[in-house]
């Protein structure tokens, strides 16, 4: 049973003992299990309850340690298990090889090969996980320790000095954390990038009681999940960010906003919630001191424009979750018109290092404008998809090359959208631009909450547009017109073009729209709705033309646009495509002699080029 | 009271106001097609857009939200709004490309016709506006109607698209509406409210001495009862009383 703490001594009074204790185990192997949302989805449950079984059934419960961890970030290679002593990194274990991993690694101390990571381009294989390219040019002050620690067992984040600046917080004064905070140069995780301790200011300055501090976990760009992993895999971190927040703003009353497709992070942030209750973190005099503050967590739905500050907290309300004005800060008329400061997660995150560390120490790390580190969902085309922490500042093709181990399947690199459906697409001629806030803004994308989606030379960039103009106008909540109307006619208009149905026209019309979108839309998701558009038309122009003038797709990607053929030459006839094919498009025309394709009957589905192991199916 | 400058003049405002109120209180046009005297500005329409300057710096707002400040700098007719302005009206025009209010106020501000392709031009009265709803919440109290669905699905409608239990066919929404999308119809002892997609009758109260139709059942009933009256107070007409 976890005791109340009353002070900063007993915090690490606590501290001590639980290092004392794990010092005794330290004879022990531990076998540590990833079980962040991307290895749920390759099968870590299953893996974790094997090594259980495993370990029970060779008796080795008293020697062997299981720990369940939160994201590595390393998901390309899930289910990640790290073997101590020794630190050894497997990936891509799988069930069958769990019996072996104890035999040969835990009770014998070997290392087995084929589990250990492969660099693609060299083929090294990598024993540890710092050695690990993926991982050595990152700098993962905010991430780390998702790796180290059992999300569920508040003990874990005490042992690595855990809520040791919250003890700290409380022996300043209010006014001294919102300077150093300022003083720091941290600014909003989320994507707008405002300086977070001019933020806190505003609402501890505002008229009003009560005041409200809200943590928002409401990600919901496609293919961006740090916000979902920084609360999952270490949830007392966001915690801790938000009770040192509302301290330093004056605020009793908090909330954590999460989406309710992210099950996990609700469970463990709940656990985290009553654990950090129990050891007086929450709750009534704050490690004995005379702040009270209480967490609530509230699931939101799961529309997009949740996000967005106004309209999560209609949403926290009860009310529709649609955007309001701005033009009085939420700062000063938030949540109920009281003060409220809203901050992302992974921006709480943040504070318990800068309080711990000082605000110089943060200051070091980024660029000018933009300080600290930055989480990325690195998605696409690329070698090592995952998350990854790097400092500001860090180009792209650093991240893309050194951590992502460059473009899969040895293809060309296209471009990079990043900010999600919010940001643009940035092309290979900037790829050594440095990655922060204004560098991005001024390339006419944005940060956003960090996705990072590569793509390659397969990838069409007026197909592109519209898949994200097509998520926007689905998640559009329609208040104002050139949202609602706005999205809608570009998504018109991109499908035109894509479907050779475009007019020279059409460009110029685009860009009308979008520049109205950015400036007279009511909410953020207006105002960025066209960048993917806007940003594709800058970069990409002649893409656009071949569409438009040569109703030509030059990626091959366009369906109306485009006809697959056989290359004869390549073509031995082994019928492979004849079978894959689902209309009976193609004929066997005898051995070793290339099949016939009928382009009347066929869908353009691509499925004889991916089965095609000789590359005799082009596209043009 | 502060200054603020509209189009080079110097105007007097109060702390508070909206710039959309000051301007017209100084007879400043300015479009609109959400907005209501008797109503929360909503923000919706974005017809009302301005520019405004400071810090060096200028920017698009919305004038019926945003409030006035001393020294404030707004052009209500720049190139910028004017843009901006027209392509709003192009995209109304295009969700309502044959209802009258519309192609009228579009051709006031030289739109004649949208730039969108005609296969695609639909034939909607309803803009979404709000006033409906807002009016049946904000000044009736009774909240029959509200906005459903969520972006280009969008729609006015009263609870599951069925007649209201709720409402008092009092006609604020009909009254209220700037583009006639919701339709009121007195026929003998009937009233008929139709809206984009439901339609309510009510039975007409007759006066107990004209003989004549004057007013719903519901409304009266309802008024009665939130002033307390007494249950003969509205049998006869204001004609008769």
């Amino acid at each position: 049973m976890l005791q109340k703490l009353k002070s900063k001594q007993d915090l690490e009074n606590l501290r001590k003992e639980i290092l004392v204790t794990r010092e005794k185990e330290k004879g022990k192997s531990l076998i540590t299990v990833c079980n962040g949302t991307g290895c749920h989805a390759s099968g870590c449950v299953e893996v974790t309850e094997a090594f259980r079984q495993e370990i029970a059934n060779q008796r080795l419960a008293d020697k062997v340690g299981i720990k369940t961890t939160g994201c590595h970030g390393f998901c390309e290679r899930g289910p990640i298990v790290v073997i101590q002593p020794g630190d050894i990194f497997y990936q891509w274990v799988k069930v069958e090889d769990v019996a072996q991993i104890v035999k040969e690694t835990v009770i014998q101390g070997g290392v087995i090969n084929r589990l250990l990571y492969a660099d693609p381009n060299s083929g090294k294989n990598y024993l540890h996980p710092s050695e690990v390219p993926f991982y050595q040019r990152q700098k993962r002050i905010v991430f780390g320790n998702n790796g180290e620690l059992d999300p569920n067992n508040i003990e874990d984040y005490v042992a690595l000095g855990g809520y040791s600046a919250l003890a700290r917080a409380l022996e300043m004064s209010p006014e001294q954390i919102i300077e150093e905070i300022k003083k720091s140069g941290l600014r909003g995780r989320g994507g707008g990038g405002f300086p977070t301790g001019a933020k806190w200011e505003s609402c501890r300055n505002a008229p009003g009681k009560p005041k409200y501090v809200i943590a928002n976990c409401d990600e919901g760009d496609p293919g961006v999940y740090a916000n979902r992993s920084l609360l999952e895999g270490n949830p007392h971190s966001v915690l801790e960010g938000l009770i040192i927040c509302a301290y330093a703003i004056g605020s009793h009353e908090g909330y954590i906003y999460v989406r309710n497709e992210y099950p996990l992070a609700v469970e463990n942030a709940t656990i985290a919630i009553k654990q950090a209750e129990q050891l007086g973190f929450l709750g009534e005099s704050i490690l004995g001191s005379s702040f009270d503050f209480a967490i609530r967590i509230n699931r939101g739905g799961g529309a997009f424009v949740c996000g967005e500050s106004s309209a999560l907290m209609a949403s926290l309300e009860g009310k529709v979750g649609e955007p309001r004005a701005k033009y009085i800060h939420t700062a000063e008329k938030g949540l109920w018109d009281r003060p409220s400061n809203l901050n992302n997660v992974e921006t709480l995150a943040n504070v318990p290092l800068i309080i711990n560390n000082g605000a110089g120490w943060f200051r070091a790390i980024g660029t000018e404008g933009s300080k600290g580190t930055k989480i990325f969902s690195l998605v696409g085309k690329v070698n090592n998809t995952g998350l990854v922490e790097v400092p500001m500042g860090m180009t792209l093709r650093e991240v893309i090359y050194d951590i992502g181990g460059g473009i899969r399947d040895g293809k060309k690199f296209k471009g990079v959208q990043t900010g999600g459906p919010s940001g643009g697409v940035i092309p290979e001629s900037m790829l050594d631009m440095p990655v922060d806030f204004d560098e991005l803004t001024k390339a006419g994308s944005m940060m956003g909450s960090g996705g990072m989606i590569v793509m390659d030379e397969d990838t069409c960039m007026v197909d592109t547009a519209k898949y994200f103009l097509t998520f926007l106008e689905e998640e559009s909540c329609g208040k104002c017109v050139p949202c609602r109307e706005g999205i809608k006619r570009m998504r018109q208009i991109l499908t035109d073009i894509t479907e050779g149905k475009g007019e020279e026209k059409d460009i110029e019309l685009l860009e009308r729209i979008g520049q109205t979108l950015k400036d007279s839309s009511l909410c953020a998701l207006g105002t960025t709705a066209s960048n993917p558009v806007l940003s594709t038309i800058r970069y990409f122009r002649d893409e656009y033309e071949a569409h438009i003038k040569e109703k030509r797709c030059p990626a091959g990607v366009c369906k109306t646009l485009i006809q697959y053929y056989i290359i004869e030459e390549k073509c031995v006839g082994c019928r492979l495509c004849e079978k894959a094919c689902p209309t009976e498009a193609i004929t066997f025309m005898g051995k070793k002699k290339p099949v016939a394709l009928e382009q009347s009957k066929c869908i353009k589905c691509g499925a004889c080029k991916d089965v095609c192991k000789l590359e005799a199916v082009g596209v043009k | 009271m502060i200054t603020i400058n509209i189009n080079g003049q110097e105007l007097e405002a109060k702390e508070g106001q909206t710039i959309l109120e000051v301007a017209r209180e100084n007879g400043i046009d300015i479009p609109t097609l959400c907005y209501h005297e008797n109503l929360a500005p909503y923000g919706a329409c974005r017809l009302c857009v301005v520019e405004i300057f400071k810090n060096g710096r200028s920017r698009i707002v919305a004038s019926c939200l945003y409030p006035v400040e001393e020294g404030l700098k707004v052009v209500t007719n720049s190139p910028r709004v004017i843009n901006n302005r027209k392509m709003i009206m192009e995209l109304l025009l295009a969700r309502c490309s044959q209802n009258r209010v519309i192609k009228r106020l579009a051709s006031e501000m030289g739109v004649e016709q949208s730039s969108f392709k005609s296969e695609y031009l639909e034939n909607n009265d309803c803009i979404l506006c709000g006033l409906c709803v807002r009016a049946c919440e904000e000044v009736v109290g009774i909240s029959a109607i509200s906005l459903v669905n969520r972006g280009v699905n969008r729609e006015v409608a009263p609870p599951f698209f069925e007649p209201s239990v709720s409402c008092i066919g009092c006609g604020s929404c009909s009254y209220v509406c700037p583009t006639g999308a919701i339709k009121l119809v007195n026929e003998e002892d009937t009233r008929v409210i139709q809206g984009p997609n439901w339609k309510t009758e009510f039975k007409l109260k007759k006066c107990k001495v004209c003989g004549n139709y004057w007013a719903p059942q519901t409304q009266l009933e309802y008024i009665r009862k939130k002033l307390n009256l007494p249950l003969d107070f509205f049998d006869t007409c204001p004609n008769c009383r």
